[in-house]
């Protein structure tokens, strides 16, 4: 994975001096609120319900053993002793106090990590598939222009105070695992029919209030031209974005605004002047960053071991474990395993410090030292051995990160809500831990199968709910704490906006409207089909009929 | 009189930055001696006489197309770009915009709601003179707050101040 050069090292500490600064000030009275926010948010850093939140940057996702020890050390030093990892593959404090921010700061540069426009109206951290570079089917690794990006990106000195937040994810493989189609630039690494590696662009995707799935600006940026035409996006954006409404600020609705064809326009009468000039990349630079991202040392070993298949047979818990939570390895004899974050007695990606030490050394002795964060809050171990499978099993399992759900109703993604969040109008971790709790019996999970439930605690949609095959909204009516389903949504290269079914519920009776779901599913699908594709089949009508039944349905329709 | 930053030396300015009202329209102004900044719409209702004037300059809202001094640039020897909020970041644009794609080599005033904390990315943008907002900072306060335009020693991107990016300017180790 990439290491700091003294540039980049320099950087990083220079913010940390920065920062102190800046915090010495506010304290001393020298900077006002207002003048302190977007300072601090820049540096990830916001003030919720309880106490100050802490955003750490995990750029697309990627993490060595000793940052995942650090990020321990912090949640024992100077938080409640655990972490939480964000649908952005970022890392999230709950509990640490304003003034220890500089030193939590000073801790991270020391292991190469900061916590740089993780939040703040500039270009957020840079996310990608967290299967890169073990996936089968990559065409191309993400990471190294992810890098290139994330330089490029950080203190961009005419991007720092945009209209709203930007976000940039890249995806290299055949199936879309950064959700590219909800960015404000969506990158696609691709080839042209010479064999020249490039990107199609898409532009103006969101979730938030009002989600919109990007669409193309360019099928084919080649790679040499792609900051300078990003930097052409970014400064249309900043000079046309709105900045009279918060809610209208995103890159999306400029985009809606003018239509594809005009925003496209604009950016290539920009980019004219950008493009060749001292941005554009060079072989050597790419070839430098890539050159962090080599493959590692792989034995050579037969596809399948002879060890791994016999435990599994003998063993229905271990087989069940590498059912879903181990994938397929683009080289033979490897597996990809993901430890899940999805434990019912927690908070959907929260992870402790215990748990965070022990997976770096798991990492060190079965993954070539590195762990991945994901965006549906788990986390990764990309390299393993199948015939080590079994002992990271037995250790996971012993630290309660082995739930074997990954992919199922259970392993939903979950934004903190209102038990963090001070714009939440609901709670959205008792949800989900009501729902994994009606839904413990593994063996009808697996016959559920392949589902995405995602839980925002209001129309932030930090938790994804627009994407989910079932979304739960939290709303508030009258004060009260209210959740709204929708159903049909989904990531990935299908990516489609789910449609609410109906009048919202009260949070006791919303396992109970999940099961229903679930039952209309079971009663409707036919052999083979997913949840997602039975509804796409059927559509919304019997769903609505099994949750709200016959006679709510009819009612609505007269009254409609 | 009042300080202000330019290419990083603490100087004393006493330009005053004309704000219309809404009672006053342009073309019925009368300016009084001395160095001012005038509204764009000021300078686009007067060019003629104004056009040579000492000390003067003009200044521009964030949502002003600096495209539309282009023809005036060669006449121009100061413009100053506002700030209304510190987090309205369109003059930073602007000033890119008028350095490289415009030519523009004379003055460019940063103004508004100008902290120290955006001297470094200001300074990268091509702005040469910082007008703190006003009565922001101490006259020892604003001689410390020059440190903040030293934040970075060696940033990634290419910019005004530093034409190329990091890969262009320095053999970085593998
Ligand atoms: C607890 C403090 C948090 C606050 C105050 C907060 C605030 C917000 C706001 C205001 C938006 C809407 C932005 C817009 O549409 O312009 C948003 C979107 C989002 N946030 Fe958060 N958030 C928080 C935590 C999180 C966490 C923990 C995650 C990950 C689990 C997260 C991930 C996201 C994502 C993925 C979006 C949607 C991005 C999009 O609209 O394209 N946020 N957040
Ligand atoms: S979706 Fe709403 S409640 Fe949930 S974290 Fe985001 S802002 Fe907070």
């Amino acid at each position: 994975m990439y290491r700091y050069d003294t540039y980049d090292q320099k950087i990083v500490d220079e913010r940390v001096a920065q920062f102190r600064e800046q915090t010495r000030r506010y304290l001393a009275g020298e900077l006002t609120d207002d003048e302190f926010r977007p300072l601090r948010l820049q540096n990830g850093l916001y003030i919720q319900r309880h106490a100050p939140m802490l955003r750490v940057a995990v750029p697309y996702g990627l993490l060595a053993s000793r940052q995942v020890r650090q990020l321990a050390h912090i949640a024992r030093t100077y938080d409640k002793g655990y972490a939480h990892i964000t649908t952005r593959q970022n890392v999230q404090f709950n509990w640490p106090a304003l003034e220890a921010v500089p030193e939590i700061l000073a801790g991270l540069a020391s292991v190469e990590m900061h916590a740089i426009q993780t939040s703040g109206a500039c270009i957020r951290n840079i996310t990608s598939d967290p299967f890169a570079g073990v996936a089968g089917d990559e065409h191309i690794d993400p990471r190294p222009w992810c890098e290139v990006l994330r330089q490029w990106s950080t203190f961009h000195p005419e991007f720092a105070f945009l209209p709203r937040k930007f976000k940039i994810a890249v995806n290299g493989a055949a199936e879309d695992r950064a959700v590219i189609q909800c960015h404000d630039i969506g990158l696609e690494l691709k080839r042209d029919a010479a064999g020249e590696i490039g990107f199609r662009v898409l532009v103006g995707g969101g979730m938030g209030r009002t989600p919109i799935i990007g669409e193309e600006i360019s099928d084919f940026v080649p790679w040499q031209h792609i900051i300078t035409y990003c930097e052409a996006i970014l400064r249309v954006y900043n000079r046309y974005g709105r900045r009279d409404n918060l809610y209208k600020a995103r890159i999306k609705i400029l985009v809606k605004s003018l239509g594809i064809a005009e925003f496209k326009r604009q950016v290539e009468e920009e980019w004219v002047f950008g493009k060749n000039g001292p941005n554009t990349l060079t072989e050597a630079e790419v070839a430098r960053v890539a050159g962090h991202f080599t493959t590692p040392a792989y034995a050579s070993l037969p596809a399948d071991d002879a060890g791994y298949v016999s435990q599994r047979a003998a063993n229905p818990a271990f087989a069940a474990w590498t059912r879903r939570n181990v994938l397929a390895h683009k080289v033979p004899g490897y597996a990809v395993v993901v430890l899940s974050l999805k434990n019912p007695a927690r908070a959907p990606g929260d992870v402790t410090a215990e748990q965070l030490d022990l997976v770096a050394d798991w990492a060190d002795a079965h993954s070539f030292g590195e762990v991945r964060a994901t965006h549906e809050q788990n986390l990764v171990l990309a390299d393993v051995r199948q015939s080590e499978l079994f002992a990271v099993w037995e250790k996971a399992r012993a630290a309660g990160l082995a739930t074997p759900t990954f992919g199922l109703l259970t392993d939903l993604i979950c934004c903190p809500g209102g038990d963090f969040c001070a714009l939440a109008n609901a709670k959205s971790i008792p949800i989900a831990n009501a729902i994994q709790a009606r839904f413990d019996d593994l063996d009808y999970l697996y016959d559920i199968g392949d589902i995405e439930l995602n839980i925002s605690g209001c129309m932030n949609s930090c938790g994804h709910h627009h994407v989910g095959h079932i979304g739960i909204l939290g709303v508030d009516k009258n004060g009260e704490e209210w959740y709204q389903v929708s159903l049909g949504g989904s990531q990935g290269n299908h990516t489609s906006i789910g449609k609410v079914i109906g009048r919202s519920f009260a949070a006791a009776e919303m396992p109970g409207v999940i099961a229903k779901i679930i039952d209309v599913y079971l009663a409707q699908r036919q052999a083979g089909e997913r949840f997602i594709e039975t509804v796409r089949r059927t559509g919304l009508e019997p769903f609505k009929l099994g949750v709200y039944g016959d006679a709510a349905v009819k009612e609505r329709k007269q009254n409609a | 009189m009042p300080k202000l930053i330019k290419n990083g030396q603490l100087v004393d300015d006493d330009a005053r930055i004309l704000v219309l009202d809404e009672t006053q329209a342009p073309e019925e102004l009368t300016l009084a001696a001395g160095p001012v900044f005038v509204p764009f719409a000021v300078w686009q209702a007067h060019k003629g006489q104004l056009s040579g004037r000492a000390g003067l300059g003009v200044w521009l809202d964030s949502h002003e197309d600096v495209a539309e001094l282009v023809p005036d640039l060669d006449s121009i020897s100061a413009v100053a770009l506002n700030f209304p909020k510190f987090t309205d970041g369109r003059a930073y644009s602007s000033a890119a915009l008028l350095r490289t794609r415009y030519g523009f080599t004379g003055e460019i005033r940063a103004i508004g709601d100008v902290m120290r904390d955006q001297f470094f990315f200001m300074q990268r943008c091509g702005f040469d003179t910082l007008q703190p907002k006003a009565g922001k900072y101490s006259d020892a306060q604003l001689e410390e707050a020059l440190a903040s335009l030293k934040d970075f020693s060696t940033p990634y991107q290419a910019a005004v101040d530093q034409p190329e990016p990091l890969f262009r300017r320095a053999a970085r180790a593998a």
